[in-house]
């Protein structure tokens, strides 16, 4: 019964960190895996709160599809979150 | 598993000030970052925090899940009484569906919104709220 409290407590506080993480790392790219690991505690939270449907959906849907999105999304445009505050030159200011 | 009356109001409690914890961690991140891919990871962690309050307040101590499998049922003839009886052991399954839907939303809200995010960087080369003052697309 002590480990089931531990098992709870711990996850919870792994949530918390990472949720801690994803918002003050600088780094775009090592917030959005701190996402992801948020994503997948819930879904470990949802099979402990006798909910395994929800935690299916959440396991696909916010571990992987979200992931993805979101690197496609740095790949496109910066890395970095100090870089927008950098004005590169524009294409029309170029010519 | 035989819990105290104090376990598991210890048990119910934590899971609300974690929930309410990373909505408000996910707010604070929507609200002042200056990038825009922050702003976004901030409402994708604010919608974690809201589906786990949901599904919390929907728990009631060592209930089973609300699905009536045989193992369940076993040899009991599915009469309205016998009904009653055994699903008042289980938790609230209408919070669950509203979390299942509301992932697949969030989801498709985060694409959008990713999608502008792209747009907005190939128009003004920046993604700083600051610098982004024009309205003219």
């Amino acid at each position: 019964m002590i480990y089931y409290l531990i098992l709870i407590f711990f996850l919870l506080l792994l949530m918390i960190g990472a949720a801690i993480y994803s918002i003050v790392q600088k780094d775009l790219l090592y917030a959005v895996i701190g996402t992801g690991l948020i994503s997948l505690v819930l879904s470990v939270l949802f099979l402990l709160l006798q909910a395994p449907d929800v935690a299916l959906t959440e396991a696909a849907i916010g571990v992987a599809l979200t992931t993805i999105i979101f690197i496609i999304t740095i790949r496109n445009t910066v890395r970095f979150e100090d870089e927008v505050y950098q004005k590169k030159p524009s294409k029309t200011e170029a010519k | 598993m035989n819990f105290t009356l104090f376990d598991l109001k210890i048990i119910e409690y934590s899971f609300f000030i974690t929930a309410i914890l990373v909505i408000m961690i996910g707010l604070y991140g929507a609200l002042v970052k200056k990038s825009l891919i922050k702003v976004v990871i901030g409402l994708s962690v604010f919608d974690s925090g809201i589906n786990l309050l949901l599904i919390s307040v929907g728990y009631i101590t060592s209930g089973t899940a609300p699905i009536f499998s045989p193992a369940l049922v076993k040899d009991m003839p599915l009469t309205l009484e016998n009904i009653k009886k055994l699903s008042a052991g289980m938790v609230d399954p209408v919070p669950q569906a509203l979390v299942l839907t509301a992932i697949v939303i969030g989801f498709g809200v985060t694409a959008v919104a990713l999608s502008l995010v792209i747009r907005l960087y190939r128009h003004h080369q920046t993604l700083n709220i600051d610098e982004i003052k024009n309205l003219k697309w």
